[in-house]
Protein backbone atom coordinates (compact mmCIF):
# COMPACT_ATOMS: atom_id res chain seq x y z
CA UNK A 1 0.00 0.00 0.00
CA UNK A 2 1.70 3.19 -1.13
CA UNK A 3 1.10 6.14 1.12
CA UNK A 4 -0.67 8.21 -1.50
CA UNK A 5 -3.94 9.11 0.18
CA UNK A 6 -3.30 10.19 3.74
CA UNK A 7 -6.22 11.66 5.66
CA UNK A 8 -6.29 15.36 4.92
CA UNK A 9 -7.12 16.79 8.31
CA UNK A 10 -4.96 14.68 10.64
CA UNK A 11 -6.06 12.96 13.84
CA UNK A 12 -7.95 14.74 16.60
CA UNK A 13 -5.28 16.02 18.97
CA UNK A 14 -4.76 15.49 22.69
CA UNK A 15 -7.12 17.58 24.79
CA UNK A 16 -10.11 17.08 22.46
CA UNK A 17 -13.29 15.47 23.75
CA UNK A 18 -13.48 12.09 21.98
CA UNK A 19 -16.57 11.99 19.71
CA UNK A 20 -19.01 9.37 20.96
CA UNK A 21 -20.14 6.62 18.61
CA UNK A 22 -22.13 3.41 18.56
CA UNK A 23 -20.89 0.60 16.32
CA UNK A 24 -21.47 -3.10 15.91
CA UNK A 25 -18.98 -5.28 17.80
CA UNK A 26 -20.84 -8.39 16.60
CA UNK A 27 -23.72 -8.93 14.18
CA UNK A 28 -26.18 -8.76 17.10
CA UNK A 29 -24.33 -6.45 19.46
CA UNK A 30 -23.29 -2.80 19.61
CA UNK A 31 -20.75 -0.90 21.66
CA UNK A 32 -20.75 2.82 22.49
CA UNK A 33 -17.70 4.76 23.56
CA UNK A 34 -19.63 6.23 26.50
CA UNK A 35 -20.10 2.70 27.92
CA UNK A 36 -16.45 2.84 28.92
CA UNK A 37 -16.53 6.06 30.96
CA UNK A 38 -14.36 5.68 34.03
CA UNK A 39 -11.81 3.57 32.16
CA UNK A 40 -9.07 4.58 29.78
CA UNK A 41 -9.88 3.42 26.26
CA UNK A 42 -7.40 2.53 23.53
CA UNK A 43 -8.98 3.11 20.14
CA UNK A 44 -6.90 1.39 17.48
CA UNK A 45 -7.96 2.20 13.91
CA UNK A 46 -6.43 -0.13 11.33
CA UNK A 47 -6.90 -0.42 7.57
CA UNK A 48 -8.36 -3.91 7.22
CA UNK A 49 -8.83 -7.38 8.67
CA UNK A 50 -6.75 -10.25 7.31
CA UNK A 51 -3.39 -8.61 7.22
CA UNK A 52 -1.05 -11.29 5.94
CA UNK A 53 1.77 -10.60 8.37
CA UNK A 54 2.55 -12.87 11.25
CA UNK A 55 2.15 -10.96 14.48
CA UNK A 56 0.26 -8.11 12.87
CA UNK A 57 -0.96 -5.13 14.84
CA UNK A 58 -4.15 -6.69 16.23
CA UNK A 59 -2.35 -9.95 17.04
CA UNK A 60 0.29 -7.96 18.90
CA UNK A 61 -2.30 -6.06 20.94
CA UNK A 62 -4.00 -9.35 21.70
CA UNK A 63 -0.74 -10.61 23.21
CA UNK A 64 -0.15 -7.36 25.09
CA UNK A 65 -3.65 -6.94 26.48
CA UNK A 66 -2.66 -8.03 29.99
CA UNK A 67 -0.30 -5.02 30.05
CA UNK A 68 -3.20 -2.77 29.00
CA UNK A 69 -5.47 -4.36 31.58
CA UNK A 70 -2.91 -3.47 34.23
CA UNK A 71 -4.00 0.14 33.66
CA UNK A 72 -7.70 -0.79 33.69
CA UNK A 73 -7.75 0.17 30.02
CA UNK A 74 -10.18 -1.19 27.43
CA UNK A 75 -8.93 -1.93 23.96
CA UNK A 76 -11.15 -1.46 20.90
CA UNK A 77 -10.02 -2.30 17.37
CA UNK A 78 -11.86 -0.49 14.60
CA UNK A 79 -11.87 -0.81 10.81
CA UNK A 80 -14.31 -0.46 7.93
CA UNK A 81 -14.82 -4.23 7.74
CA UNK A 82 -18.29 -5.57 8.53
CA UNK A 83 -19.28 -7.40 11.71
CA UNK A 84 -19.28 -10.84 10.07
CA UNK A 85 -15.84 -10.29 8.66
CA UNK A 86 -14.61 -9.14 12.08
CA UNK A 87 -16.09 -12.24 13.68
CA UNK A 88 -14.28 -14.59 11.29
CA UNK A 89 -11.05 -12.64 11.70
CA UNK A 90 -11.28 -12.58 15.51
CA UNK A 91 -12.08 -16.31 15.62
CA UNK A 92 -9.22 -17.23 13.36
CA UNK A 93 -6.67 -15.05 15.17
CA UNK A 94 -8.13 -15.82 18.63
CA UNK A 95 -8.54 -12.12 19.41
CA UNK A 96 -9.98 -11.45 22.84
CA UNK A 97 -11.10 -7.84 22.47
CA UNK A 98 -13.88 -6.17 20.46
CA UNK A 99 -13.41 -5.27 16.81
CA UNK A 100 -15.83 -2.53 15.81
CA UNK A 101 -17.35 -2.28 12.35
CA UNK A 102 -17.10 1.29 11.00
CA UNK A 103 -19.12 -0.05 8.12
CA UNK A 104 -22.33 1.94 7.63
CA UNK A 105 -22.04 4.73 6.81
CA UNK A 106 -18.63 3.55 5.79
CA UNK A 107 -15.76 5.09 7.74
CA UNK A 108 -18.01 7.64 9.49
CA UNK A 109 -16.23 7.28 12.83
CA UNK A 110 -12.78 7.36 11.22
CA UNK A 111 -13.81 10.61 9.50
CA UNK A 112 -14.87 12.17 12.81
CA UNK A 113 -11.51 11.27 14.30
CA UNK A 114 -9.71 12.71 11.26
CA UNK A 115 -8.16 9.45 10.12
CA UNK A 116 -10.15 8.34 7.05
CA UNK A 117 -8.26 7.93 3.77
CA UNK A 118 -10.70 9.09 1.09
CA UNK A 119 -8.98 7.67 -1.95
CA UNK A 120 -8.36 4.30 -0.32
CA UNK A 121 -11.68 3.79 1.42
CA UNK A 122 -10.17 2.71 4.72
CA UNK A 123 -8.70 4.37 7.79
CA UNK A 124 -5.19 5.26 8.75
CA UNK A 125 -3.30 3.08 11.19
CA UNK A 126 -4.15 5.47 14.02
CA UNK A 127 -4.08 5.21 17.79
CA UNK A 128 -6.02 7.20 20.37
CA UNK A 129 -5.72 6.91 24.12
CA UNK A 130 -8.85 8.35 25.77
CA UNK A 131 -9.04 8.94 29.52
CA UNK A 132 -11.86 7.97 31.87
CA UNK A 133 -13.56 11.33 31.26
CA UNK A 134 -13.67 10.76 27.52
CA UNK A 135 -10.87 13.18 26.64
CA UNK A 136 -8.27 12.22 24.04
CA UNK A 137 -4.90 12.19 25.79
CA UNK A 138 -2.69 10.94 22.98
CA UNK A 139 -3.08 10.35 19.28
CA UNK A 140 -0.70 8.96 16.73
CA UNK A 141 -0.81 8.06 13.05
CA UNK A 142 1.68 5.47 11.90
CA UNK A 143 2.89 5.19 8.32
CA UNK A 144 0.25 2.95 6.75
CA UNK A 145 2.62 0.03 6.28
CA UNK A 146 4.32 0.27 9.69
CA UNK A 147 2.80 -1.49 12.67
CA UNK A 148 3.16 1.13 15.42
CA UNK A 149 3.68 -1.39 18.21
CA UNK A 150 2.38 -0.77 21.73
CA UNK A 151 5.09 1.34 23.35
CA UNK A 152 3.38 4.69 22.65
CA UNK A 153 0.09 3.39 24.07
CA UNK A 154 1.80 2.22 27.25
CA UNK A 155 3.54 5.57 27.71
CA UNK A 156 0.23 7.39 27.27
CA UNK A 157 -1.54 5.07 29.73
CA UNK A 158 1.32 5.65 32.14
CA UNK A 159 0.83 9.41 31.91
CA UNK A 160 -2.94 9.11 32.44
CA UNK A 161 -2.47 6.77 35.41
CA UNK A 162 0.21 9.01 36.93
CA UNK A 163 -2.24 11.89 37.15
CA UNK A 164 -5.04 9.92 38.66
CA UNK A 165 -3.01 8.55 41.53
CA UNK A 166 -0.97 11.33 43.10
CA UNK A 167 1.71 9.90 45.38
CA UNK B 1 -1.17 16.25 16.85
CA UNK B 2 1.03 14.27 19.19
CA UNK B 3 3.83 12.38 17.54
CA UNK B 4 6.40 9.88 18.53
CA UNK B 5 9.53 11.90 19.27
CA UNK B 6 12.04 9.50 17.84
CA UNK B 7 12.28 6.04 16.34
CA UNK B 8 11.43 3.23 18.75
CA UNK B 9 14.44 2.38 20.87
CA UNK B 10 15.47 -0.38 23.25
CA UNK B 11 14.30 0.35 26.78
CA UNK B 12 16.36 -2.47 28.28
CA UNK B 13 20.01 -2.06 27.32
CA UNK B 14 22.02 -5.13 26.39
CA UNK B 15 23.61 -6.44 29.55
CA UNK B 16 24.65 -9.37 31.67
CA UNK B 17 21.23 -11.00 31.59
CA UNK B 18 21.34 -11.35 27.81
CA UNK B 19 22.35 -14.19 25.53
CA UNK B 20 25.12 -12.65 23.49
CA UNK B 21 27.26 -13.80 20.62
CA UNK B 22 30.16 -11.61 19.58
CA UNK B 23 32.51 -9.30 21.43
CA UNK B 24 31.32 -6.67 23.89
CA UNK B 25 33.25 -4.01 21.96
CA UNK B 26 31.80 -4.94 18.57
CA UNK B 27 31.09 -1.97 16.31
CA UNK B 28 27.47 -2.97 15.85
CA UNK B 29 24.93 -4.71 18.07
CA UNK B 30 21.96 -6.50 16.57
CA UNK B 31 19.15 -7.44 18.96
CA UNK B 32 16.41 -9.76 17.76
CA UNK B 33 13.08 -10.22 19.49
CA UNK B 34 11.89 -13.55 18.19
CA UNK B 35 9.51 -16.47 18.55
CA UNK B 36 10.70 -20.04 17.91
CA UNK B 37 7.41 -21.01 16.28
CA UNK B 38 7.12 -17.93 14.05
CA UNK B 39 7.79 -18.88 10.41
CA UNK B 40 9.27 -15.44 9.66
CA UNK B 41 11.75 -15.86 12.52
CA UNK B 42 12.54 -19.29 11.15
CA UNK B 43 13.35 -17.71 7.81
CA UNK B 44 15.40 -14.95 9.43
CA UNK B 45 17.48 -17.48 11.40
CA UNK B 46 19.83 -18.61 8.60
CA UNK B 47 20.08 -15.03 7.33
CA UNK B 48 21.33 -13.84 10.72
CA UNK B 49 23.72 -16.79 10.90
CA UNK B 50 25.24 -15.96 7.53
CA UNK B 51 25.57 -12.32 8.51
CA UNK B 52 27.31 -13.30 11.76
CA UNK B 53 29.87 -15.24 9.73
CA UNK B 54 30.32 -12.42 7.30
CA UNK B 55 30.79 -9.65 9.87
CA UNK B 56 32.75 -11.72 12.39
CA UNK B 57 33.93 -9.72 15.40
CA UNK B 58 32.37 -6.52 14.06
CA UNK B 59 28.97 -7.86 15.15
CA UNK B 60 27.44 -8.62 18.53
CA UNK B 61 24.15 -10.53 18.28
CA UNK B 62 21.58 -10.76 21.06
CA UNK B 63 18.41 -12.85 21.09
CA UNK B 64 15.44 -12.06 23.31
CA UNK B 65 12.17 -13.94 23.58
CA UNK B 66 8.94 -12.57 22.20
CA UNK B 67 6.58 -15.55 22.09
CA UNK B 68 3.21 -14.79 20.47
CA UNK B 69 1.31 -17.20 22.63
CA UNK B 70 -2.09 -16.80 21.04
CA UNK B 71 -0.82 -17.33 17.50
CA UNK B 72 1.76 -19.99 18.30
CA UNK B 73 0.79 -22.59 20.89
CA UNK B 74 4.33 -23.96 21.33
CA UNK B 75 6.17 -20.64 21.39
CA UNK B 76 6.15 -20.01 25.12
CA UNK B 77 7.30 -23.51 26.04
CA UNK B 78 10.04 -23.38 23.40
CA UNK B 79 11.26 -20.04 24.76
CA UNK B 80 11.36 -21.47 28.27
CA UNK B 81 13.22 -24.52 26.93
CA UNK B 82 15.92 -22.26 25.48
CA UNK B 83 16.23 -20.53 28.85
CA UNK B 84 16.38 -23.89 30.65
CA UNK B 85 19.21 -24.87 28.31
CA UNK B 86 20.87 -21.52 29.03
CA UNK B 87 20.87 -22.39 32.72
CA UNK B 88 23.05 -25.33 31.74
CA UNK B 89 25.27 -23.28 29.46
CA UNK B 90 23.70 -24.36 26.15
CA UNK B 91 21.47 -21.50 25.13
CA UNK B 92 22.74 -21.08 21.58
CA UNK B 93 22.83 -24.80 20.92
CA UNK B 94 19.15 -25.03 21.92
CA UNK B 95 18.27 -21.81 20.10
CA UNK B 96 19.71 -23.24 16.88
CA UNK B 97 18.04 -26.59 17.37
CA UNK B 98 14.62 -24.99 17.96
CA UNK B 99 14.81 -22.93 14.78
CA UNK B 100 16.11 -25.87 12.78
CA UNK B 101 13.32 -28.08 14.10
CA UNK B 102 10.61 -25.44 14.19
CA UNK B 103 8.05 -27.97 13.00
CA UNK B 104 8.65 -30.21 16.05
CA UNK B 105 8.27 -28.20 19.24
CA UNK B 106 5.99 -30.44 21.30
CA UNK B 107 7.09 -31.20 24.84
CA UNK B 108 8.57 -34.61 24.08
CA UNK B 109 10.74 -33.15 21.33
CA UNK B 110 12.05 -30.46 23.68
CA UNK B 111 13.10 -33.20 26.10
CA UNK B 112 14.71 -35.10 23.22
CA UNK B 113 16.70 -32.03 22.20
CA UNK B 114 17.86 -31.54 25.77
CA UNK B 115 19.16 -35.11 25.70
CA UNK B 116 20.84 -34.60 22.32
CA UNK B 117 22.64 -31.55 23.66
CA UNK B 118 23.91 -33.47 26.66
CA UNK B 119 21.89 -31.54 29.23
CA UNK B 120 20.84 -32.89 32.59
CA UNK B 121 17.46 -34.01 31.29
CA UNK B 122 15.85 -34.55 34.69
CA UNK B 123 16.67 -31.00 35.71
CA UNK B 124 15.57 -29.66 32.33
CA UNK B 125 12.25 -31.49 32.55
CA UNK B 126 11.58 -30.29 36.11
CA UNK B 127 12.41 -26.69 35.31
CA UNK B 128 10.32 -26.74 32.17
CA UNK B 129 7.26 -28.21 33.86
CA UNK B 130 7.47 -25.84 36.83
CA UNK B 131 7.76 -22.80 34.54
CA UNK B 132 11.04 -21.85 36.20
CA UNK B 133 11.97 -19.53 33.34
CA UNK B 134 8.51 -18.11 32.62
CA UNK B 135 9.32 -14.89 34.53
CA UNK B 136 12.48 -14.45 32.50
CA UNK B 137 10.57 -14.92 29.25
CA UNK B 138 7.92 -12.40 30.42
CA UNK B 139 10.67 -9.93 31.24
CA UNK B 140 12.01 -10.26 27.70
CA UNK B 141 8.50 -9.88 26.30
CA UNK B 142 7.74 -6.75 28.37
CA UNK B 143 11.03 -5.16 27.41
CA UNK B 144 10.09 -5.80 23.80
CA UNK B 145 6.67 -4.22 24.14
CA UNK B 146 8.02 -1.07 25.77
CA UNK B 147 10.75 -0.88 23.13
CA UNK B 148 8.24 -0.88 20.28
CA UNK B 149 8.49 -4.48 19.11
CA UNK B 150 5.68 -4.72 16.57
CA UNK B 151 5.75 -8.31 15.44
CA UNK B 152 8.27 -11.08 15.08
CA UNK B 153 11.04 -10.89 14.28
CA UNK B 154 11.78 -7.29 15.30
CA UNK B 155 15.40 -6.19 15.07
CA UNK B 156 17.20 -3.32 16.78
CA UNK B 157 20.50 -2.05 15.41
CA UNK B 158 22.60 -0.26 18.01
CA UNK B 159 19.45 0.17 20.07
CA UNK B 160 17.16 1.62 17.38
CA UNK B 161 14.30 -0.36 15.84
CA UNK B 162 15.07 -1.43 12.31
CA UNK B 163 11.92 -1.13 10.17
CA UNK B 164 13.33 -2.03 6.77
CA UNK B 165 13.63 -5.44 5.16
CA UNK B 166 15.63 -8.09 7.02
CA UNK B 167 16.46 -10.00 3.89
CA UNK B 168 20.18 -10.75 3.66
CA UNK B 169 21.39 -7.85 1.55
CA UNK B 170 19.48 -4.94 3.11
CA UNK B 171 20.11 -6.19 6.66
CA UNK B 172 23.82 -6.69 6.01
CA UNK B 173 24.06 -3.23 4.42
CA UNK B 174 22.28 -1.62 7.39
CA UNK B 175 24.63 -3.35 9.83
CA UNK B 176 27.71 -2.34 7.84
CA UNK B 177 26.50 1.26 7.72
CA UNK B 178 25.92 1.24 11.47
CA UNK B 179 29.39 -0.23 12.03
CA UNK B 180 30.98 2.49 9.92
CA UNK B 181 28.99 5.21 11.69
CA UNK B 182 30.34 3.95 14.99
CA UNK B 183 34.01 3.69 14.11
Amino acid sequence: MADTNPAAEGPLPAGTQAPDFTLHSAPDQTVSLRDYRGHPVILAFYPADWSPVCGDQMALYNEVRSEFEGYGAKLLGISVDGAWCHRAFADQRKLHFPLLADFEPKGAVARRYGVYREGDGFSERALFVIDGDGVIRWSYVSPIDVNPGADGILRALDAVAGERTPA
Amino acid sequence: MTKRDAAAALTLPVGKRDHIRGPADAAVTLVEYGDYECPHCGRAYPIVKTIQKQLGPKLRFVFRNFPLRESHPHAEQAAEAAEAAAAQGKFWEMHDRLFERQFALDGEYLIEYAGDLGLDVARFRTELSSGAYAPRVREDFRSGVTSGVNGTPTFFINGVRYDDSWEFEPLLAALEDAAVARS
